[in-house]
């Protein structure tokens, strides 16, 4: 295997979670709710993933109670930040707290222990083309998972009723509740979906990526899922460019030190952050100043009775 | 809205409060019993440097039985949060109390300074008070032994190196590989790369495919998760445990680890509190005194696994030095050597330069 063939490949696998987890917030901040929440639900989604896998040997079933687990804390967020219409930021990072707390505690007895990783796909021929062959077709079955989810959700969004009714809960709740659809249940099923999609995403880093659990996997990258939703500026074509980019800094920065190149990799890491503020500073001056967000992304819609 | 806020508030506090609710006062304890506490930087199950703190503590619990009582707290960030962590331990009532993170050293020699009659223990540290010990593994001795078998394993005569952070603990367990690795092999060659955080297992794992795409075919970690362990496992190279025995990870991979043993310790120390004469002291123990310890020798032919054990009791008895004197440095200069035949223990403590022989530069310098 060529260097720039290894160094594609694990490309893809660092960006896979960070995609994942994305598309998830992208689809629950459409709706206009801001989920600070990604952290703690991929922490959840990681140790409930890797107790179905551990428990039953399936990945299949370690990857749906990751999403199980992400699901059901997301609904807490929602009964919080939509029932009750709750501060959502205070909301998000409570449920931030309280999934690391919970992941610790899931967690104790599978410290050390070990499962067999998410098994790759292999076609003969095909796998064996140089280059191309192992990144096509050889990849784990959540990564072609990812992709085709980010693809459906770009259908859904741009050409479906369904997209359209999502975008105006998001960008106008009142005029879509005059309109007669519950902005409630459809933010609620949309921050359900994002959690489900963060419980996958940290499925992946303990089923595919590192299989074993230890507390913190996650690391951080919950977190920048969610600067990945804002430097996409909630597009899901942008949303790929983007996990690819902030995937291939990461290891493209450990191959330059390898290399010995001399690049600061404290400041190679910030650079995915300081893209994220200049792709801001520039769409801002091409709306003149107009914001991309969702309009009422972060604010509670109450119906007034 | 305010009731809403205040809402996650309490929800947001309570689970704070989950990690430091085992530091509740029990009800009182009979007075025989010795209370010790433990405050520890990770948590329990980073599989690394907390959770072998943590194997300790239960070793003392096993010798002790009914006559100790200990609390632990985990995951307490370094700063104002260790203060009050260590303070509520000694307010708590316990007379021994194990601190064990290098970033607590300020605010155990100040709660110290409240709590007279409470014996304190700092892990790598260097100050101390009548009342405060401090104590350290000489962990660049293992690294002596992990350089010579990775020069005898490696075909390609590179090695990877993940580190955490530049700090002089780091840069002499690089040095005390690279020199045991010269004797072996004079042209040896060692790709450094830093991660920059002390556990992230993903951030390990793509560390260590950067270095073996790169051509290395050992690799070496100064970080805490079983993550490098596991990938070259999965890619049929070497490489070694970190803190504790990784075998499990690796069971083709691993060609032994570095194991952090404080029981040895640990229970000395109880029994000095319980005995009356703990006195403040600085420890800094390696193989002799079974501080640090090696994991069974695995996947290496006899020969190796020979050598390696000879160079293991060697370093225990004296006879090897890992950093015996001449060194030179980058440029070819030699370093001053403080402690006879070799470097002192201040130099090693302190260690901020790359030998000869590493094509590399100390990042930030």
């Amino acid at each position: 295997m060529g260097l720039f063939e290894a160094i594609l490949l694990s490309i893809v696998t660092a960006s896979t979670p960070l995609l994942l987890a994305a598309s998830g917030e992208l689809i629950t901040e459409r709706a206009g709710v801001l989920n600070l929440g990604v952290e703690g639900m991929m922490l959840i989604g990681a140790v409930c993933g890797f107790a179905g896998a551990w428990a039953t040997g399936s990945t299949a079933i370690g990857a749906l109670c990751g999403i199980a687990a992400g699901v059901a804390l997301s609904a807490l967020f929602a009964a919080a930040a939509i029932g009750l219409a709750i501060n959502q930021v205070a909301a998000g990072l409570a449920v931030t707290i309280l999934g690391t707390g919970l992941a610790g505690l899931i967690g104790a007895p599978f410290v050390g222990e070990n499962i067999t990783a998410a098994p790759h796909l292999w076609l003969p021929w095909l796998t064996d083309i140089p280059l191309i062959g192992k990144l096509l077709f050889g990849q784990d079955a959540l990564v072609y998972l990812s992709i085709g989810l980010i693809a459906a959700i770009a259908y859904v969004l741009a050409r479906t009723r369904t997209g359209l009714i999502l975008r105006a809960v998001g960008d106008d709740p009142a005029s879509a509740h005059a309109l007669g659809y519950n902005v409630a249940a459809i933010r609620t099923r949309a921050v359900l979906f994002g959690g489900g999609c963060a419980g996958l995403a940290g499925a992946y880093l303990t089923l595919a990526y590192t299989p074993f659990y230890a507390p913190g996997m996650t690391a951080g990258r919950g977190w920048i899922a969610l600067a990945l939703v804002v430097f996409a500026s909630w597009r899901p074509g942008r949303l790929v460019a983007g996990a690819i980019l902030f995937g291939a800094v990461s290891i493209l920065q450990l191959h330059a030190q390898a290399i010995g190149l001399g690049v600061p990799s404290q400041l190679m890491s910030a650079l995915p952050y300081l893209a994220t503020v200049l792709v801001l500073v520039l769409i801002s001056r091409v709306r003149r100043g107009g914001s991309v967000a969702p309009a009422a992304l972060g604010t509670a819609f109450v119906p007034e009775r | 809205m305010n009731k809403a806020i205040m809402a996650a508030l309490v929800l947001t506090a309570s689970c704070a409060g989950l990690s430091v609710a085992s530091a509740q006062d029990k009800p009182e304890s009979k007075p025989d019993k010795l209370k010790v506490g433990f405050v520890y930087v990770g948590p329990v199950g980073d599989f690394g440097w907390s959770y072998q703190h943590d194997q300790a503590r239960q070793a003392i619990v096993k010798e002790f039985g009914d006559k100790v009582e200990t609390t632990y707290l985990e995951k307490v960030s370094e700063g104002p949060d260790g203060e009050r962590s260590i303070e509520q331990l000694a307010r708590a009532g316990n007379k021994l109390i194990f601190v064990t993170s290098f970033g607590y050293m300020d605010s155990v020699i100040k709660v110290a300074k409240k709590y007279p009659d409470v014996k304190f223990e700092h892990a790598t540290g260097y100050k101390r008070e009548p009342n405060v010990s401090t104590y350290a593994g000489r962990f660049y001795e293992g690294r002596t032994i992990q350089g010579t078998i990775a020069a005898k394993i490696s075909k390609k005569g590179v090695l990877g190196y993940i580190g955490s952070f530049p700090v002089p603990e780091v840069i002499s367990g690089i040095n005390a590989t690279i020199l045991a690795a010269q004797k072996i092999n004079p042209n040896i060659k060692v790709k450094i790369v830093w991660v920059n955080s002390w556990f992230n297992p993903g951030k390990e794992a793509d560390a260590a495919k950067a270095l073996i795409d790169q051509g290395a075919d050992v690799i070496m970690q100064h970080t805490d998760s079983a993550a490098a362990v596991q990938i070259a496992n999965e890619r049929g190279i070497h490489a070694f445990g970190q803190d504790s025995d990784m075998i499990k990870f690796g069971p083709k991979a691993q060609l032994t680890a570095i194991i952090n043993n404080w029981t040895p310790y640990y229970v000395s120390r109880v029994k000095a509190v319980m005995d009356g004469n703990w006195a403040s002291q600085d420890v800094w123990e390696g193989l002799k005194d079974k501080m640090i310890q090696m994991a069974p020798y695995t996947n290496m032919p006899d020969d190796v696994k020979k050598l390696a054990a000879d160079t293991e009791a060697g370093i225990a008895a004296g006879t090897i030095k890992p950093f015996a004197c001449p060194i030179l440095d980058q440029e070819g200069k030699e370093v001053e050597c403080k402690g006879g035949d070799q470097l002192d223990d201040g130099q090693i403590r302190g260690m901020n330069f790359y030998v000869k022989g590493i094509d590399d530069k100390i990042p930030g310098k």
